[in-house]
This record gives C-alpha cells, sequence and structure tokens, in this order.
C-alpha cells in the first residue's frame, strides 16, 4: 500500500532562540529534509534611508552606528570614506593610521561574535560565546576609552576621527595585543580539531565559487568558497596598501570553510594592527572641514571590507546640506540570497547551522 | 510519494501575506494611545496602609530573586542585554541567567531595541502567552519613545508602550549593563511592595 | 585598485550589437533604454573582455520627474567597474525587466526596489513587498511620501 505523503511549511518565527536577531524562516519539509525555504525579514525596518535625507551629513553618522550593531566603527568608516569621496576631502595621515588601527579592532570583535554565535548554533551553547566575550570586552574598553561608548560609537567624522587617542590608549592595545594570540591558540586547541565540530559542519551547505559569485556574495562567505578577492588588497581604501598581509581562502566552502575563514581573519588583523602601532605618526586628526559639509551636485560609491562582507554607501548629493539619497550596501541581505541553494536537501538541525555561519545582523538587512 | 519538483524560486501564499498584513493594520489602527502604567495596584496598598504579611514577602522574595526573562531582542540594545549576561557583568547572581525562548517559563520580558508595526502583533502575542504576574522592562531610548528613529512614522511604534503595559523604563542608546542592573533592581523593589493576599477577604470567610 | 571603465567605451560596443539603446554616455555616466536592459544586462556578462559577473548592487533614486535604477557591475578577474543606469518615466506604474536570471543577486534588491518605490520589475518570480506588510498604502522612499 502506498503512503502518499504531503510537504509541511514549518514556520521558523521571527523570536528564536539565538542572537541572530528578528528573522523569519517559511521552511518547506518533506519529513525532516527542508525542501524549499523562503525567508521573511522586515521586522527591524527603521526606515534609515529615508531619514538620511533629513539630517545633515555629519549628522548621519549615529545613524550609521544602528546598521550592523555589533562593527558600528566600520559603518561610520565607510560612510566617512564616501562623503570624503563626494567631496574631495582629504584626510590627515595620522587619522588614517587611527583608523585602520581601529577598523582591525572592530574587525576582530565582531568576527568574535560570529564565531561565538555559529558555536552557539552548532550546540555548544553558551561556553564558547562567553569566552568571545571575554576578548570582546578587552576590545569594547579600548574603545570605550576613545570615544565613551560600548555599542554605538559615532567616532568617525567626515574629514578624519571626532578625537584623538588618550594617553592611556595605547599601553592597553599593547597589552591587548600581547595577550590575544595565546588566546586565539587557546581557542584552536580547544575548537578546531573537535569531533562534534566537524561531524556537524563539514561538509554541510556547500556554495560553490561560481554560484557565490551569481549571488553575489562578498566577504568571508565568497573567501570560504575559494574565490580570492578582497577589497582591502583589490581596491584599496584609505592606507592599506601601506600593509603588508596575506587573504586567506579555503577550498570547499562549508560551514566548517567558514568557520575557519574567519578564525584566519582575526589573525591577519593582528597583524596589521602591529604594523600600523609601528608607524603611527603624530599631527592633526581631523581635517578642516566646515561644520555643515555641502559638497558640489554629484555620486560616489566608496566601499570597505566590513567583517561581513563589502558595505557601500552610495550618495547623491544636490549641493545642499543633506544628501539627496543615500543608498547602503547591505552585506548581509546580499549573501543571503545564496541561503535557498545551500539549504535544500538537508534537515533542519543543519539549516540552523548553514543560516548561523552565514552571520547575518538584522539591522543591516532591513536597515 | 509524491511531492512536487523544487520550483526555481519561491512563491508563498498570498493569502496568507493578505492576512498577516490585515492582522498589522488592525493593531495600527487600535494602537493610537499608549496603554497605561500598572502602578494601580501599587497606589491602593499605599492608600490602605495595611503592612504586608510574613506570607507576602516571602511570596515576593520568591518571585523578584529569580525573574527569568522571555526573549525579545530586536536590535542593538540585545547586545547590552547578552553583555549584562556575560562573564563581566554577571546577571547569573541576580538568579537572571535563564534566557530561554519559551515565554510559559518565563515572567519577565525586557524589550530590548525598535519595535516596528510588521514586529507588534507577535511582540503581542508573547506578552499574552507569558502567565502572571508578568512584568515588562522597556530597555533603552526606542523602546520608551521610539528614539532616534521616531520620524520615521510609516514603520517605528513611537514606544512599547503602545503595546504591551511597561513596569520600568531605562533610558540610554544603549544603556549600559550597569543602567540595566539598576533597573531591574528597581523593578525587584516594584516587586517586593505588591500585595499577594488580601488578609481582610481571608479573614471574611 | 579597481579601474571604472568609461562609459563611452563601452557605449560604443553596446551600440555595435543592439543599437539603439543607449541613451547618453559620458566618461561617468551609461544610460541605457529601459527596455533594452536585460539584454545588454547578458551581453556585458557574456563578452570576453567586459566579463561583468558580479554585480555589486541595484538600487533607485527619485529624481522628481523620472525614477533613476543604477546598477553597479564589476568583473572579478579583470578587475574593473562600470555603472549603468535605467530611467523610468512613469510615475503611476513603472516597469523595468529584471536581471535576475543574469545575476541571483539582484533577487532581493529588486524586491526592495518596488516595496520602497512602485518600480515593479517584470520577469522576476516573487515580485512582493519585503520590508513592509501586504496592506501597505504607498511607497516610502518616494519623494512625494509624507
Amino acid at each position: 500500500m502506498a503512503v502518499r505523503t504531503e510537504p509541511f511549511v514549518l514556520n521558523m518565527g521571527p523570536v528564536h532562540p539565538s542572537t541572530h536577531g528578528v528573522f523569519r524562516m517559511r521552511a518547506t519539509l518533506d519529513g525532516e529534509v527542508v525542501v524549499d525555504i523562503e525567508p521573511v525579514f522586515g521586522y527591524l525596518h527603521r526606515g534609515i534611508e529615508k531619514l538620511t535625507e533629513q539630517r545633515t551629513y555629519n549628522g548621519i553618522v549615529p545613524l550609521t552606528d544602528r546598521l550592523d550593531y555589533i562593527s558600528s566603527m566600520s559603518n561610520n568608516l565607510a560612510y566617512c570614506l564616501a562623503v570624503e569621496k563626494l567631496a574631495g576631502i582629504k584626510v590627515p595621515e595620522r587619522a588614517e593610521y587611527i583608523r585602520v588601527i581601529i577598523a582591525e579592532l572592530q574587525r576582530i570583535a565582531a568576527l568574535l561574535i560570529a564565531v561565538g554565535a555559529f558555536l552557539n548554533d552548532c550546540g555548544a551553547y553558551f561556553t564558547p560565546f562567553l569566552y568571545m566575550f571575554r576578548e570582546r570586552e578587552k576590545i569594547v574598553d579600548l574603545f570605550e576609552m576613545v570615544s565613551g561608548q560600548r555599542l554605538t560609537y559615532n567616532y568617525m567624522r567626515v574629514g578624519g576621527v571626532s578625537q584623538d587617542l588618550p594617553e592611556e590608549f595605547m599601553p592597553a592595545l599593547r597589552k591587548f595585543m600581547d595577550k590575544m594570540p595565546h588566546y586565539m591558540d587557546e581557542y584552536d586547541q580547544l575548537l578546531m580539531q573537535n569531533e562534534i565540530l566537524i561531524a556537524r559542519a563539514k561538509g554541510v551547505g556547500i556554495l560553490s565559487g561560481e554560484q557565490a559569485i551569481n549571488c553575489s556574495a562578498s566577504g568571508p562567505v565568497l573567501r570560504a568558497s575559494g574565490v580570492n578577492w578582497d577589497i582591502r588588497k583589490a581596491d584599496p581604501y584609505s592606507i592599506y596598501d601601506r600593509f603588508d598581509f596575506d587573504i586567506p581562502t579555503q577550498t570547499t566552502g562549508d560551514c566548517y570553510d567558514r568557520y575557519r575563514q574567519r578564525v584566519d581573519e582575526m589573525r591577519q588583523s593582528l597583524r596589521i594592527i602591529q604594523q600600523a602601532i609601528e608607524q603611527l605618526p603624530s599631527g592633526p586628526v581631523r581635517a578642516e572641514v566646515p561644520h555643515l559639509v555641502r559638497p558640489l551636485v554629484g555620486e560616489a560609491y566608496a566601499r570597505l571590507e566590513a567583517p561581513k562582507g563589502e558595505l557601500g554607501f552610495y550618495l547623491v548629493s544636490d549641493n545642499s546640506i543633506a544628501p539627496y539619497r543615500c543608498h547602503i550596501r547591505p552585506p548581509s541581505l546580499i549573501n543571503l540570497t545564496a541561503l535557498r541553494d545551500m539549504v535544500r536537501g538537508w534537515k533542519v538541525a543543519d539549516l540552523i547551522i548553514i543560516f548561523g555561519s552565514i552571520d547575518i545582523t538584522v539591522g543591516e538587512i532591513d536597515r | 510519494m509524491e511531492i512536487e519538483p523544487a520550483r526555481k524560486y519561491i512563491y508563498s501564499d498570498t493569502e496568507l501575506d493578505r492576512e498577516e498584513g490585515q492582522v498589522i493594520e488592525d493593531l495600527k489602527a487600535q494602537s493610537q494611545q499608549p496603554i497605561p502604567d500598572p502602578d494601580q495596584w501599587l497606589g491602593e496598598e499605599l492608600e490602605q496602609n495595611i503592612l504586608l504579611t510574613t506570607v507576602d514577602a516571602l511570596i515576593n522574595w520568591g518571585r523578584r530573586s529569580s525573574l527569568w526573562t522571555a526573549i525579545c531582542f530586536p536590535a542593538c540594545c540585545a547586545f547590552e542585554m547578552i553583555a549584562a549576561n556575560g562573564p563581566r557583568f554577571d546577571l547569573a547572581r541576580f538568579g537572571m541567567e535563564i534566557l530561554r525562548a519559551s515565554p510559559r517559563q518565563a515572567d519577565l520580558m525586557i524589550t530590548a531595541g525598535t519595535l516596528t508595526w510588521k514586529m507588534a502583533p507577535n511582540v503581542r502575542r508573547i506578552y499574552n502567552q507569558i502567565a502572571e504576574p508578568k512584568w515588562v522592562i522597556a530597555m533603552g531610548a526606542c523602546a520608551i519613545s521610539g528614539g532616534i528613529f521616531a520620524s520615521a512614522e510609516y514603520a517605528v511604534v513611537p514606544g512599547y508602550n503602545r503595546i504591551i503595559p511597561v513596569d520600568v523604563y531605562i533610558p540610554g542608546c544603549p544603556p549600559r549593563p550597569e543602567a540595566l542592573i539598576y533597573g531591574i533592581q528597581m523593578l525587584q523593589k516594584k516587586i517586593a511592595r505588591r500585595k499577594n493576599i488580601d488578609v481582610r477577604k481571608l479573614l471574611e470567610r | 585598485m579597481t579601474v571604472s571603465l568609461s562609459g563611452k567605451e563601452v557605449a560604443s560596443k553596446i551600440e555595435e550589437k543592439f543599437s539603439g539603446s543607449v541613451v547618453e554616455s559620458s566618461a561617468e555616466n551609461l544610460v541605457i533604454k529601459s527596455d533594452r536592459v536585460l539584454d545588454v544586462a547578458r551581453f556585458l556578462k557574456e563578452t570576453d573582455g567586459l566579463d561583468f559577473d558580479y554585480l555589486n548592487f541595484v538600487t533607485a533614486v527619485d529624481r522628481y520627474d523620472h525614477f533613476e535604477v543604477v546598477y553597479l557591475l564589476s568583473s572579478l578577474e579583470h578587475n574593473h567597474s562600470l555603472m549603468i543606469k535605467a530611467r523610468c518615466y512613469d510615475r503611476e506604474n513603472p516597469a523595468l525587466p529584471s536581471v535576475v536570471d543574469v545575476w541571483q543577486g539582484a533577487d532581493f534588491q529588486e524586491r526592495e526596489i518596488y516595496d520602497l518605490f512602485g518600480i515593479k520589475f517584470e520577469g522576476h518570480p516573487n515580485m512582493k513587498r519585503i520590508f513592509l506588510w501586504d496592506g501597505f498604502d504607498g511607497h516610502p522612499l518616494r519623494k512625494d511620501y509624507i
């Protein structure tokens, strides 16, 4: 006797026990195997692009903090690069070096959370997450010395940074740089060859190189699939062409590779920070820019290698104190176009891991 | 077993989407006024000037010392909440280390993040599922009044108290974990003054 | 460094294959006729020497009398990029062909443009609102939305 079955639509609602935020997936299941998936978002759509049309150029910097709230400094920097490209402002040397140090520290902090959340999804509940948080608290202390805030820093300005590094910053940074490689070795020892992680993540959710390019993926997702493309090397912004660092890539493009990619990138960031500390000059930290910036009519697109991928700002100006249109290219949203192809044929538990390995922040998807 | 072949892209039922949209529009039309804060029982008790019984004090001590949170973490304040649970600002010393997703096991809802009209019916549903007695802490500027996004009125709810009654408001954008702990301590003081057993009614019977 | 290709050279190549599709071209600007966008997109992806296989973003700008849809393409192999625009003069029911079959990355971005501006993309398999709910009245990012 033949048994007839039907596909079942499961709703993984906007509120779910992982740290990724309000994100909803409607999965069509055949038993336990995922046949189709539809992501539904918009639960955090706050209208940031509309709000930018009503604020001055410098006043938009706090709004950009709230986009990808785990790596606020990168968002600020991307926006400031776009305005400087539009208005033709040159940034002083010391400000460039400070920006590089801060951006790479921010990359380490954001990748720590990404790795911690991925391991949380794999089932190691909160233990590695709390270890990563211990390191992140040290970085957040450094940022608090510099900007006064713990999460949404509002530190970069058009033409430089808002204030100079205080005296206690450099000794604290050196102390952090001495200890961090030991912590990274400790994590590797505990996690890299862990049997459960390998059994759950190796071979799961494979994304091939051509598919990643077709889906416009960027960042660690693209590099873990074998494509050697990093904006810091391909299209260097700020002063990244003066530093010596490698771009790690992986071969297969499964979840384990994406995890490994993020860990490798953290090590390269440490190299960059070390070189930047040695070369740091003295001087002003902000260009002589009027408070109400008024660029000429035109448009500009500036992009940056954020911890999640390629974050870009497309600004259109009509010679007034507020932008005419500001479009944000969100890496998390565009990396999600690959989710459907990665997930089909796997089980529900693998769906959670694959989704966690893409690493999204809902504030950036919904803007 | 018959299943239709996976289509190249997804369609979902448009009727389903339209129903969900209708729910959101209805809730938006109903929520034009803020819900008043639940302070009535506090005022009554002070007027009657009856001291709490020892049983009351015991029950209140039990309730306030192990508040379990239901998850409602839209946006950035969520990370300060998680940092408050982390190793440095330890919320487990207040008995609050449980962050499970089930509202049935919770008695506190810390709303950490901006509320949009699309999310509002879901928040109301989770609030309804939490068993009495329940409390709500509005964390951050977006939860109090819409915050920095309040001018985007087409999508952002101006404060959680349009949808659910709020007990404690914590300002900040985002509030530091120490501020969150201070807010939780204020809530604990509020719970300590709650009258659970009405002695007069018991004696009347 | 990524070289951004000049609009004029690419315009001459496009004109050879599909005549009449380029509306205006200059060093920074290349505007294509709105109904020819799909053909030009395929041509740009498949021609040797151009090889634009990576779509950076798709967005729209509301310029009072028309909508302008902007595409930024790049080639990872040759490390060059190009910005293309297409104009849409209809305010009531604007429509453009969709490029999802050429670059799948345009999927969610075109839905976003439909949601916030109202421009429909023909040939998109799932043209629905993405950020706002079904039944929302209006398109918020238009200049005449209050």
